[in-house]
C-alpha cells in the first residue's frame, strides 16, 4: 500500500459518469421464453381444459404493456373439477413409498435446471422483473426447493413430528405475482413431498410460468390430478380457498385477504398457513462498515422493484451516522439502472401492474403531504410500461402512513434511534412481523438486538437472502406457519391427527 | 447365437481407482476374481500397504474441498452418481449377478435399490444438520448453537457378506461418509471387488471431486490393519472386517485404530445375516460426524 501511494503522486482522473464506463445494452432475447400459446385454459387432472365460462383474462407484459396472453377466469364449477381431480389422485400419491414421491420431485428439480432459461425469460416477461434476477435468483430457487422437499419425502420419520406422520389432504394454495414461480415452488415442493395433491392459483397478473410448470409435470411423468392449476382473479383465489372439500390452504398475500381467509375457515378443520405482509426494519448501528450496509440497504429495499414482502422498507439508522450513510445511500441509489427488465444490466425493472403503480403513487404522495421530505435520482424512464423511480424519504416519523403501511414498491422511509433499546422499540412498532435487519461489527450486539426483535427472519449484515433449508415466515399480522426447513414441512402435515 | 459368432468380446482391464484416476497396483501385481461357481471373471489389482496410503494421501488431499461445499452440492452430486448408475443399471447387474450368485433380475432389482440409495443419501446431504444439529437453551445470555462436521478421511471396509453386499452393501456403506462431508478410502469386498471397481468409473463421471473416494481391491489382511493404524485417518467403518482372529480381525484392527483415537464404526455381529436391502437408518450418517457448539455471547 505504501509503494503505491508513492507512485501515484498525480491525482488519478475520475472517469465521467456516463462516460467511459457506461453500459451497452445487453438484451436477452424474448424469444428465449417459448412460444406462448394465445390463449390459455386450466391445467386440471394432467390435461389443459377449458374454463366452464367464457371470461378471459390478459396477462400483459409490464415493461411494455404489450398482451401476452389470454387465459381463463377460473369458475366456481371450474375449481370444483380441480379439487375433485386432486382428490382422486390423493390415495395413490400419498399411499407412494416416500422414495418414490421423491423421485418425482428429484425429476422436477432436474427439468427445471434444465429449462431455467426459457423460464427465466418468461417469468422476466410476464413479471416485470430484470432478467439478472430471475436468472441468477428465482430460478435457481426454485429448482433447490424441489431439490431439498425431494430428499424430505421419504425421511419424515427424522422430521420431529413423531413416526410416519401423515399428509393432510387436498391443499388449496394461492400465491402472488412477485415470485410467480418461486412462490409456486415453495408450496408445491413441500405439498407434494407430504403426500398431498394441490390445486394452484397462480396471481392473476403473473399467470404463464405456472402454466409453464404444468408442462414440466407432464415431462416428470407427474401422475395426474396431483398437480392441478387454475387460473383468474381474486374470486376463483375465494371459491378455491372456501372449497369444502379442500384440507388445507396456504396463501401468500396481503394481510387484508389472509384476515378474510382466516375468517372464512374458522369453525372448520381446514389446516391453514399464511404469509401475509411485512414492513421490515433495517437497523444501522454506528459502528456498522458503511458500504456493506448501504449495499444491503439498496439489496433489501429496491431488490425486485421492492416488490418483496419481506423488504427492509424502513432504514433505522443511528442518528450519530444518519449523514454520513443518507450521502452514501443516495450515491450508491443514483447508479441504479432502471428500465427494460430483459437487459442484464438492469438493476430495477417494471412495476408489476398500473394498479400497483396506483398503490405506490398513492402512498407516495401521502408521505410528501404528511411532511417527509422526498428524493430519487434522476433517471430517464422508458416511455410505456409501468415505472417508479427509487426513492427514498426522510424526516419520516413513526405515526406516517409510510411508516406504517406495506408500500411494495422501491420506497425506503428513513428514521432515526439513538440507543439500541429505542431501535428494537421503533422496529417493533408494526402490526407486521416478517423480517428485520441489523447492521453492526458487534457480535454481541446483533444478538441482542435479533433476540428483542419480533420477526420471523432476521438477517445481520446481510438482507433478503432465502433457502430452502431456512424457515421463512411471520409474527403478528405477517402471518403463520414457515416455508422452508425442516419447520416448511408441519403445514402439510397432519399433526393435528393426535389431540392430546 | 453367441457361440457362432467369430466376433470376440472386449474385456475390461479392472483397476484401482485412487485420486480420481485409474491406476494399476503399485506391486505390479493382480489377482483371480471367480464367480460364485468358481468360474474366472476378471484378474484384479492386488492393492498393497503402499496403495492405501497413496490413497490416504489422495483422500486427504480431497478434504478440504469436499467439506468445503455447499450441503446443496453435494446432494447434486450424489444425485448425479445415481443418473448415471441408471444408465449402467445392466452392467452392474450382470457384475452383481456374478459376484453374489444371483439371477440376473434379483440382481437387476438389487443395482435398483442401490441406485435408490444414491438418492436417499442425496437427499441427506442438508438434512443432517437440521437432525442432528441443535440450538442450545444455556442458562445465560448466550447464543449457542451445535451443528455437525465430517470428521475427515474414513477407511471403509466393504461388506463381505450379506443379501446385495457386493454392490447394494458398498453404496450402504460408501454413501452416508461421504455425504456429509467425508472422504474415503474404500477396501472392497476381497472375493466380490468388480462392482466396487467399476463404481469407481462412475464416481469418475458424476461430478465427484477426485479423491473424495478411493477403491482398492486386494487382500484385506493387507489393506484393514494400514488404514486402521494410519495417522491420517479420522474414521474406521469396519463392517467388512470378517477374519475371527489375526491382524484383519474386528478387534485388532479396533485396537489399532485406538492408537490415533479413530471413530469407529463395528460390524455386525453376524455379518452374513445382514440384509442390505433393508431400510436405512441415520447410524452411518452419524458415524463420522464432529459436533462443534459455537458460543456466542448477547449483549449490547
Amino acid at each position: 500500500m505504501a509503494k503505491n501511494t508513492k507512485k501515484t503522486d498525480a491525482p488519478v482522473a475520475q472517469a465521467p459518469r456516463g462516460g467511459l464506463f457506461t453500459y451497452a445494452p445487453a438484451p436477452e432475447s424474448p424469444a428465449a421464453a417459448g412460444d406462448i400459446a394465445t390463449s390459455y385454459g386450466h391445467f386440471i387432472g394432467g390435461e389443459f381444459v377449458d374454463s366452464s365460462g367464457s371470461e378471459a383474462l390478459k396477462t400483459v407484459n409490464p415493461a411494455t404493456e404489450q398482451v401476452l396472453a389470454e387465459f381463463a377466469q377460473g369458475t366456481g364449477e371450474d375449481v370444483d373439477r380441480a379439487v375433485a381431480a386432486a382428490r382422486r389422485a390423493f390415495a395413490d400419491w400419498s399411499a407412494l413409498p416416500g422414495s418414490e414421491r421423491a423421485k418425482y420431485l428429484f425429476r422436477i428439480a432436474r427439468i427445471v435446471q434444465e429449462r431455467s432459461r426459457e423460464l427465466a425469460v418468461l417469468e422476466s416477461i410476464d413479471n416485470g422483473k430484470p432478467i439478472r434476477e430471475t436468472r441468477d435468483f428465482d430460478v435457481p430457487m426454485v429448482a433447490a426447493w424441489f431439490f431439498y422437499y425431494a430428499g424430505w419425502a421419504d425421511k419424515l420419520d427424522y422430521a420431529g413430528y413423531g413416526p410416519n406422520p401423515k399428509p393432510v389432504g387436498v391443499a388449496a394454495q394461492v400465491i402472488p405475482w412477485n415470485f410467480p414461480l418461486m412462490m409456486l415452488a415453495w408450496k408445491i415442493a413441500p405439498a407434494l413431498a407430504t403426500g398431498n395433491t394441490v390445486v394452484l392459483k397462480p396471481a392473476e397478473t403473473t399467470p404463464l410460468t405456472a402454466l409453464r410448470f404444468a408442462e414440466i409435470c407432464r415431462q416428470a411423468g407427474l401422475p395426474k390430478g396431483v398437480v392441478n392449476i387454475v387460473t383468474g382473479d381474486g374470486r376463483t383465489g375465494a371459491a378455491l380457498t372456501a372449497h369444502p372439500d379442500v384440507d388445507k390452504v396456504a396463501f401468500t398475500g396481503s394481510t387484508p385477504v389472509g384476515r378474510s381467509i382466516a375468517r372464512q375457515l374458522a369453525g372448520t378443520r381446514t389446516k391453514l398457513s399464511l404469509e401475509l405482509g411485512g414492513k421490515a426494519a433495517n437497523i444501522v448501528f454506528d459502528d456498522a462498515p458503511i458500504d456493506q450496509a448501504v449495499e444491503g440497504i439498496v439489496n433489501g429495499i429496491f431488490f425486485n422493484q421492492g416488490h418483496v414482502c419481506c423488504a427492509g422498507s424502513r432504514l433505522l439508522v443511528q442518528e450519530s451516522v444518519q449523514d454520513e450513510f443518507l450521502e452514501a445511500l443516495k450515491r450508491r441509489m443514483s447508479t441504479l439502472r432502471v428500465g427494460d427488465p430483459l437487459d442484464k444490466n438492469t438493476d430495477i425493472g417494471a412495476i408489476n401492474s398500473s394498479a400497483q403503480l396506483s398503490r405506490i403513487t398513492e402512498l407516495t404522495d401521502a408521505g410528501e403531504a404528511e411532511g417527509a421530505e422526498r428524493w430519487s435520482p434522476s433517471c430517464d424512464l422508458p416511455g410505456t410500461g409501468y415505472w417508479f423511480r427509487p426513492t427514498l424519504f426522510t424526516g419520516v416519523s413513526q405515526a406516517h402512513r409510510i411508516a406504517r403501511e406495506e408500500i411494495f414498491g422501491p420506497v425506503l422511509s428513513v428514521l432515526t434511534f439513538r440507543t439500541p433499546a429505542e431501535a428494537v422499540e421503533k422496529a417493533n412498532n408494526t402490526p407486521y412481523g416478517l423480517s428485520a435487519g441489523i447492521w453492526t461489527e458487534k457480535g454481541s450486539r446483533i444478538l441482542w438486538t435479533a433476540s428483542r426483535l419480533k420477526a420471523g427472519v432476521v438477517w445481520a449484515n446481510t438482507f433478503n437472502k432465502f433457502d430452502p433449508a431456512s424457515p421463512f415466515g411471520g409474527y403478528k399480522e405477517s402471518g403463520y406457519g414457515r416455508e422452508g426447513g425442516r419447520h416448511g414441512l408441519e403445514p402439510y402435515l397432519n399433526v393435528e391427527a393426535r389431540d392430546v | 447365437m453367441s457361440d457362432v459368432s467369430l466376433r470376440l468380446d472386449v474385456l475390461k482391464t479392472y483397476k484401482l481407482y485412487v485420486g480420481g484416476k485409474f491406476p494399476r497396483s503399485e506391486s505390479g501385481r493382480v489377482y483371480e476374481v471367480t464367480d460364485s461357481k468358481g468360474q474366472w471373471l476378471a484378474n484384479a489389482p492386488l492393492g498393497t500397504r503402499k496403495d492405501t496410503r497413496d490413497a490416504v494421501v489422495a483422500a486427504r488431499a480431497a478434504v478440504k474441498g469436499w467439506s468445503g461445499t455447499t450441503a446443496y452440492n453435494r446432494g447434486q452430486v450424489l444425485y448425479r452418481v445415481a443418473e448415471m448408475l441408471q444408465g449402467r443399471r445392466e452392467q452392474f447387474a450382470a457384475e452383481v449377478a456374478a459376484a453374489e450368485g444371483l439371477g440376473v433380475k434379483k440382481a437387476a432389482a438389487l443395482v435398483d435399490a442401490a441406485i435408490d440409495r444414491w438418492v436417499w443419501y442425496a437427499g441427506w446431504t442438508d438434512k443432517v444438520a437440521q437432525v442432528a444439529g441443535n440450538a442450545n437453551p444455556v442458562a445465560g445470555p448466550y447464543f449457542n448453537l451445535s451443528t455437525p462436521e465430517p470428521t475427515g478421511v474414513v477407511g471403509v471396509l466393504a461388506p463381505q457378506a450379506g443379501h446385495g453386499f457386493s454392490f447394494l452393501g458398498l453404496v450402504s456403506v460408501l454413501a452416508p461418509v461421504i455425504a456429509t462431508g467425508n472422504t474415503a478410502v474404500v477396501a472392497a469386498a476381497a472375493e466380490a471387488p468388480l462392482p466396487a471397481l467399476s463404481l469407481g468409473e462412475v464416481l469418475a463421471t458424476s461430478d465427484l471431486p477426485g479423491g473424495v473416494v478411493n477403491v482398492l481391491s486386494g487382500r484385506t489382511a493387507d489393506i484393514a490393519p494400514t488404514l486402521a493404524s494410519h495417522q491420517d485417518v479420522n474414521g474406521l467403518d469396519l463392517t467388512g472386517a470378517v477374519h475371527q482372529d489375526g491382524p484383519g480381525s474386528p478387534a485388532a484392527l479396533e485396537a489399532a485404530a485406538a492408537e490415533t483415537l479413530k471413530r469407529v464404526l463395528r460390524p455386525a455381529a453376524d455379518p452374513a445375516a445382514a440384509d442390505w436391502t433393508q431400510a436405512p437408518g441415520t447410524k452411518r450418517l452419524t458415524s463420522f460426524l464432529e459436533t462443534k457448539t459455537v458460543w456466542h455471547p448477547m449483549g449490547i
